[in-house]
Formats: structure tokens, C-alpha cells, sequence
């Protein structure tokens, strides 16, 4: 399964489903994270998490253990 | 969804309002929105210098409230927190839903929700506005950031928009004070016809259904609440108003919960999911009918500039630049003011002095509330300076970036990037340090902040490690290149920091234990800082701190005067009045100083220093050292003055003092041993570096925490560290030195 965290900087994907049901998945849902959306992943900061996300455009900040959830369509 | 309940009467139900003004009288409108969409810029230009604020009663959420008029009306405007949506999950948002739905301690339900919208983030922003209009209460939406959406070449056709939520949508420029009075005027035609809103989103029937039922089973044990809750309380499984109502209602009303939920029958996809999907289905629909937006790939000036701050080099170059000026700022630019206040308040003190006969009366006002008051105006220049600057890197959005770019470390111990510039200031002094924890989202991640705030090695333990280095620890370099009395210093500087993210650690696996908070920080476009939210914010944190922080330190340091001075002591006075009737003119300074030491040595504070003896010689101390310690309550460096007044060299001693320094060398015990050792003032200075010997800290940890019980755990757990520490020291040093 290809993943959020699995894109390098300025790739492209789409948002297949979310895994889990705690209130992270809530919070993703709630921000717009929705199956269909495309995500795009921008930098890595310095130390290599947690990583910057363009998605609606807006940019977000998430680690790359909450970016393992977010499951991105086969490309 | 089913059209919430029509607008319920709330009782105010205690006898502490939040406001000490009257709020039943007064119409209430509560802003709401997401973080950075200037809604506190919104809220500051419709209130202006009438707001306050306030601790809602029970959580540690502050929240300003302030009053606006419109037409000769007089309303009461409640700015809650910054929030992405109404599905609580932490102090914060509870606190935003409770008020929205009427359901909030001591604040009636609001005639009127004004809902902040990000023009530039709409879609993300409606989501927010679905579920508020949900709520049932006449909502008024407030469109920011036009100009930036049209330079993103974004068009948003405001009628149609209006049109489609059924609620007025007014564009607004804070900064500028474009469009305020005509959203004032929607605020008061919503607040007069109080229409409620129709919902924009349907969510399946069964869902509607299964809220019946769980409202009807739970009218039959004579409990209501508002729909709304019981709709979130079905979707939000774990969340804050399933944890609320078990602590309320105990376990029975999860097990209905459950049962409706199980009955919903919607594990894949989840409710959340069938929630979000829904909204976002019709957030779609929306833009498309709204917006149009010519797509512009333009690479901006602030995408330019968030590729420099997050760079690998330059990135964290600028970030060691602006967290050295923060530090700096506070640590030494601070200090010519501080030193005039304290200047000033010592003249003062000197002028009242012969104003007032000797006594108890004179000394009070002298010592204990003239000094008291200026112990507490000095900490005012650090606290404005840090707050101005953290507004700047705040409102330009790069506090943001530094939280990104330090999180990888802070996460290590349990905390988020968040932390680090609460605790990085915290160096320069712990007070502002933890006023600062404002910006830590998570409650439990602020909580484990605070506690270890005081840890870090802040400026008044400098002048307890220059005295006892400079007297005590020989000035010689080991290994040819490194001076010991700087490695000490060192040392002490870095205890701290060594310790602090084992307790970190620690708190957030035992006290502070709960569901992972998701890391979710979102990165806002840079932007020039409004200098009006700059300086409000100075100037309201130093009247936060004044308020509240300020009357407890004044007590501690009217406590511990009279602790010294008390119990009266008749001999001793009549001993000197025959000693200084006799004594040469030039003799007379060095009696009183004697006799202040005999007097201190004396009081309940001498006494408590006998008492605790026993417990203080396996540090290697003597009583004196446990006296000046406990004298050193208010503050780490009174210790300096305490010590001075002990070995009756008078209160004017500083860390630089040969006089003291000289006196401590000679002193000795009653064996004829020395008292001070090189590792005896090894054992004071680790004690000092430990220990949260500070009446200013606990106060501000009781101020910003709600509690007196953070502000006792943060004592007990630091003294004990400290004891430890000292102990460890001492006895090691004593069996390798032999």
C-alpha cells in the first residue's frame, strides 16, 4: 500500500482512505483529508519529520507516522 | 440532520460569573472560526481596549471577552478558541461547543454566533460554518482575507454565497477597519429578528432517528441536553463530550451511546467518515457555485521565503538567529529597565524608611510591600519584550515554521516542536516561559511544559553560581585549556537540561497520560505583522500578569517578611539600644547590621533553620545555609541578601561582594571545621539549580493552569530533585575526596 509518507517532495497523489478510527482519522477528515482529494507533499523539515503537505491549498505540517495512515490510490 | 431545538432559556446557575460585570442584561454574541484567520485581529478591532481576559471557571482555557456598541446597544462578545470544527477533543474545543450550545458554566447560550471565515481557505473554513449553523443559534459570517484571495486569483460572488448559506456574509478588513460598521449592523438585525438557521447538510435518516432515541432514553432519567450534543455525541467516539458526560452521567449513558451507535450499524465506512464525507459533498457544490478561480501556478514571495526557513542550512541558521535575538532580548535587554525599577523601588523604599517610627509598621511597608510590589513590576520588561516578540513570529507565521523545524527533537521526549520556545525562554526567566505555553495546542503537552519550565537555568540562579563559584571553586584550568570555575558554571547551566526531558518523559507516560494527539500544524502563508496585535499583546499579558500572578507574589513576599521579622524580640532590642547609646558614631552602621543579623537569626525563619537542620547536614549545610534557603522562597538570588543579614554584613550584599565572600570563607562550625567547602558550595549550587525556590513560578503555574495542585507538584517534585541532587553530590564528593 503506497502512502503519504511514501511520496518524496513536490509528488503528487491521491487520497484512497484513511486507516484507523481514533480521532486522528477524524481530525484528517475534518481538514478536508476526504477519499478523492489529491495531496501533495512539499518538504521534509530539516531533521526528516515531520513533513509539509499542500492539500486544498492550505499547508500542513504532519508526521510521517500520521502520514502512514493516509492511504493514496495505486498510481 | 434534523433541525436543532429551538433556542433553550439557560439559567445561569452559579454565583461567580466570568465577568464581574453583569452579563444576564446583555445581549451575548460568541466568534468563532479556525486558527489564522485573524479572528482575534476581528475581535480586538469590533472590542477594542474594553475587552478582558478572563480563565473560564474549571479549565484552563482562557478566552477574551469584551463589549461592543451598536445603535446605543450594549453587547457582550465572547472570543472562543481558534477551532477546525465542533467534534471536541480537547479543553479548548469543549469549551467553544459548550458555549455555542448554551451548555458552557456561568455563560448563558449566545443570541448571536459570528463565524470568522478565511477567504483564502473557504472549503476548509465552510466545514466549520455547517456545523455551527447546526447548533440552531442566528449566525452572522465574517469573510476575511478578500484581498489575498483575489491576488491568488480567486473570485468569491458574495450574494450567491449569502444566498447559499442563509446567513449574512459581510467582507471585513480588520486591520484597515473595512467593513466593520456594516458587520456590526448584521450583528444587530441577526441579534433583533433571532432567526434561527436552517442546517445546510443532511446526514442519513437513520442517524436523525437513533438522536431520537437516545434523547428519549435519556428524558427518562431526567437528564436533557442540547441536540446538538447528542449528535456529536454519537458521531465522536472517545471525544471530549463522551469523556464529560461519563464523569457526569457515570457509564450508563456510553453503554445507550454504544447501543445507537451499534444500531447505526457503520463501522466502514465510520460515522466520522459518513459526517465529513457529507460536508465536504456539499462544501463541493458550494465552491463551484461560488468561486471562481483562475488558476494562477505563481510561485509567491512567501513561498520564496518558507523554502528558506525550512532549508536544511539556511533554515536552521535563521531559526538560531531569531531564537539567540529572543533569548537575548530578554536575558539582557531586559535588564537595564529591570535594574532602573529596582533602583527606583529601593529609593522609594529609602524615602518611606524615616517617614514611619521603627517597628513592625515601617518595616512592613518597607520591606515587605514596597519591596513586594517591585519584586513584581521587575518581572513586567521581560514579560512585554518576549510576548511582543513571540506576536511578531506569531503573526508572521513563523512561529509555525519553528515548531516544524524543531519538533524531530522535542518529539524525543514526549513533546511536540510547540515546546520549544516556552522552554528555550524559560532560560531567561520561567515566568514569561510559561505564559508562553499559550501557543501548545495540547493540553497535556502544555501541562508537561509548564512543569518543566522551571528546570531550565534561568537568570536568577546566575548571581547564587557566581558568588558560590567565585568564593569556593579554585580558579585553576584542568587539562591545561579549561578553567574549572567556567566548567562549574557550565555544569550548572546544563544540570537542567539534562534533567528535564527524563521528567518530560516521565509526566507524559504516568500523570499525564492519555489518547496520542495527532501533530497537525498548519503552516499559514507569511505575512507583514499588524502592529496593533503586537502591542495589544504586550500589553495585555502584563496586565494578565500584574492581575493575577502579581497578588500571590506580593503575598509570598509579605509572608516570608514576617516570618523574619516575627516573633518580637524585647532583649534583643533592649541588649543594642545600650550598646548603640554607648557605641563611637563610626560604630553604629556595624551594630545595626549585627543587630538585623541577631534579629534574623532570632525570628521564626532562624528558628525553622534550627528545625530543619537535621535534615539539611547530610547536604553538608549547617542551619544558616537551611535558613537562607527557606528566606529564598520568593526568589533563588534573595538567598545572596539572606546570607549577608546571617553574617551580619546588612541586606546589601550582592554576588559580587568581597565583604561576603570573605565572611563565608571564615566562617566556621562549632567543631572549628569550615562551614564552606569547595563541594558543600557544590551541593548549595546543584540544590539551587534543581529546586523551585520561586514564589513568582508557582504563582504563574497556579495563574495558568487553574490549579494549585500543578503549582504544589511542581514544588514538591523539584525540591525533592534538588534534595536528592545536593545529597548525591555531597556524599559521593565526601567518600571519593575521603
Amino acid at each position: 500500500m503506497k502512502t503519504l509518507a511514501d511520496l518524496v517532495p513536490s509528488q503528487e497523489g491521491r487520497i484512497h482512505f484513511i486507516t484507523g478510527v481514533d480521532g486522528l482519522t477524524q481530525r484528517l477528515f475534518e481538514m478536508g483529508f476526504t477519499p478523492g482529494q489529491s495531496v501533495q507533499v512539499v518538504r521534509f523539515a530539516p531533521l526528516g519529520d515531520p513533513m509539509q503537505i499542500r492539500i486544498r491549498g492550505f499547508n500542513i505540517a504532519l508526521r510521517r507516522n500520521e502520514a502512514r495512515r493516509v492511504v493514496l490510490d495505486p498510481a | 440532520m434534523a433541525a436543532t431545538a429551538s433556542r433553550t432559556a439557560t439559567p445561569i446557575n452559579s454565583t461567580a460569573p466570568l465577568s464581574h460585570r453583569s452579563i444576564e442584561q446583555r445581549y451575548l454574541i460568541a466568534v468563532i472560526g479556525n486558527p489564522n484567520t485573524g479572528k482575534t485581529t476581528l475581535f480586538n478591532a469590533l472590542t477594542g481596549l474594553s475587552q478582558h481576559t478572563g480563565n473560564y471557571p474549571g479549565v484552563t482555557v482562557e478566552s477574551a471577552l469584551g463589549e461592543l456598541v451598536i445603535d446605543g446597544d450594549h453587547f457582550l462578545a465572547v472570543d472562543l478558541p481558534g477551532t477546525y470544527s465542533l467534534a471536541p477533543r480537547a479543553p479548548d474545543e469543549m469549551l467553544a461547543v459548550s458555549v455555542l450550545v448554551g451548555y458552557g458554566k456561568d455563560i448563558p447560550a449566545p443570541d448571536a454566533v459570528l463565524c470568522v471565515l478565511d477567504a483564502t481557505n473557504l472549503d476548509r473554513n465552510l466545514y466549520l460554518l455547517t456545523q455551527v449553523i447546526e447548533t440552531g443559534r442566528p449566525v452572522v459570517v465574517a469573510l476575511t482575507m478578500m484581498d489575498l484571495a483575489q491576488k491568488q486569483g480567486m473570485y468569491i460572488d458574495i450574494a450567491a454565497l449569502q444566498q447559499r448559506l442563509g446567513v449574512p456574509v459581510m467582507s471585513v478588513h480588520a486591520a484597515r477597519r473595512v467593513g466593520l460598521s456594516a458587520l456590526q449592523q448584521a450583528l444587530h438585525q441577526t441579534i433583533q429578528s433571532h432567526v434561527p438557521p436552517t442546517p445546510l447538510v443532511q446526514l442519513p435518516d437513520t442517524f436523525a432517528h437513533e438522536v431520537d432515541t437516545v434523547e428519549v432514553a435519556l428524558a427518562s432519567g431526567q437528564r436533557q441536553l442540547p441536540r446538538f450534543l447528542i449528535e456529536r455525541l454519537l458521531i465522536d467516539a472517545g471525544g471530549s463530550i463522551e469523556q464529560e458526560l461519563t464523569r457526569q452521567f457515570g457509564e450508563s449513558i456510553i453503554a445507550t451511546i454504544r447501543a445507537a451507535r451499534g444500531r447505526l450499524g457503520t463501522t466502514n465506512p465510520s460515522l466520522p467518515q459518513i459526517e465529513t464525507q457529507a460536508r465536504y459533498q456539499w462544501i463541493t457544490e458550494t465552491m463551484s457555485a461560488v468561486v471562481r478561480q483562475h488558476l494562477t501556478t505563481s510561485f509567491t514571495w512567501a513561498d520564496r521565503l518558507d523554502e528558506i526557513v525550512t532549508h536544511k542550512f539556511w533554515g536552521l541558521l535563521i531559526f538560531l538567529l531569531a531564537m539567540a535575538f529572543t533569548f537575548q532580548s530578554i536575558f539582557s535587554w531586559a535588564t537595564p529597565i529591570m535594574d532602573l525599577i529596582e533602583g527606583t523601588f529601593s529609593l522609594l523604599g529609602a524615602k518611606v524608611r524615616p517617614l514611619f517610627p521603627d517597628g513592625p509598621l515601617q518595616s512592613l511597608l518597607v520591606d515587605g510591600v514596597i519591596g513586594g510590589v517591585g519584586a513584581v513590576i521587575t518581572f513586567v520588561p521581560q514579560i512585554a519584550i518576549l510576548f511582543g516578540l513571540i506576536a511578531i513570529l506569531e503573526d508572521s507565521g513563523y512561529m509555525a515554521r519553528a515548531a516544524f523545524l524543531m519538533d524531530r527533537i522535542m518529539a524525543s521526549f514526549g513533546l511536540s516542536g510547540r515546546s520549544f520556545i516556552p522552554l528555550l525562554s524559560s532560560f531567561a526567566c520561567a515566568v514569561p516561559g510559561i505564559m508562553s505555553t499559550r501557543s501548545i495546542d495540547n493540553h497535556r503537552d502544555r501541562i508537561a511544559t509548564i512543569l518543566i519550565a522551571p528546570l531550565m537555568s534561568c537568570s536568577a540562579r546566575l548571581p547564587v553560581y557566581v558568588l558560590f563559584i567565585s568564593a569556593f571553586i579554585p580558579n585553576q584550568t584542568i587539562w591545561g585549556v579549561v578553567g574549572l570555575q567556567g566548567l562549574t558554571l557550565f555544569v550548572m547551566y546544563s544540570l537542567g537540561l539534562i534533567v528535564a526531558p527524563p521528567v518530560a518523559l516521565l509526566l507524559k507516560r504516568t500523570m499525564l497520560r492519555g489518547e496520542a494527539v495527532p501533530f497537525l500544524l498548519e503552516l499559514p502563508p507569511f505575512k507583514i505583522p499588524a502592529w496593533q496585535v503586537v502591542l495589544f499583546r504586550m500589553y495585555d499579558r502584563s496586565l494578565a500578569f500584574l492581575r493575577r500572578a502579581g497578588t500571590i507574589i506580593l503575598a509570598t513576599t509579605i509572608l516570608v517578611w514576617a516570618l523574619s521579622y516575627y516573633p518580637t524580640q524585647t532583649t534583643t532590642t533592649v541588649a543594642f539600644r545600650a550598646r548603640h547609646a554607648t557605641a563611637a558614631p563610626e560604630e553604629q552602621a556595624r551594630l545595626a547590621t549585627a543587630e538585623a543579623g541577631e534579629r534574623l537569626r532570632g525570628s521564626y525563619l532562624g528558628q525553622a533553620g534550627h528545625a530543619i537542620e537535621p535534615f539539611v547536614r547530610p547536604l553538608g549545610w549547617d542551619w544558616k545555609i537551611g535558613m537562607a534557603t527557606l528566606a529564598s522562597f520568593p526568589a533563588r538570588e534573595v538567598i545572596i541578601a539572606a546570607l549577608g543579614t546571617i553574617y551580619n554584613l546588612g541586606n546589601k550584599q550582592n554576588e559580587e561582594s568581597v565583604e561576603l565572600r570573605s565572611a563565608m570563607q571564615a566562617e566556621r562550625r562549632p567543631d572549628g571545621r569550615l562551614v564552606y567547602t569547595p563541594l558543600v558550595a557544590l551541593s548549595v549550587m546543584v540544590f539551587f539549580a534543581l529546586c523551585c525556590q520561586c514564589g513568582a513560578t508557582l504563582a504563574t503555574i497556579k495563574r495558568e493552569t487553574g490549579s494549585w495542585g500543578y503549582a504544589a507538584f511542581t514544588f514538591v517534585y523539584m525540591t525533592s530533585l534538588a534534595y536528592l541532587g545536593a545529597l548525591l553530590v555531597y556524599q559521593m564528593g565526601s567518600r571519593i575526596i575521603g
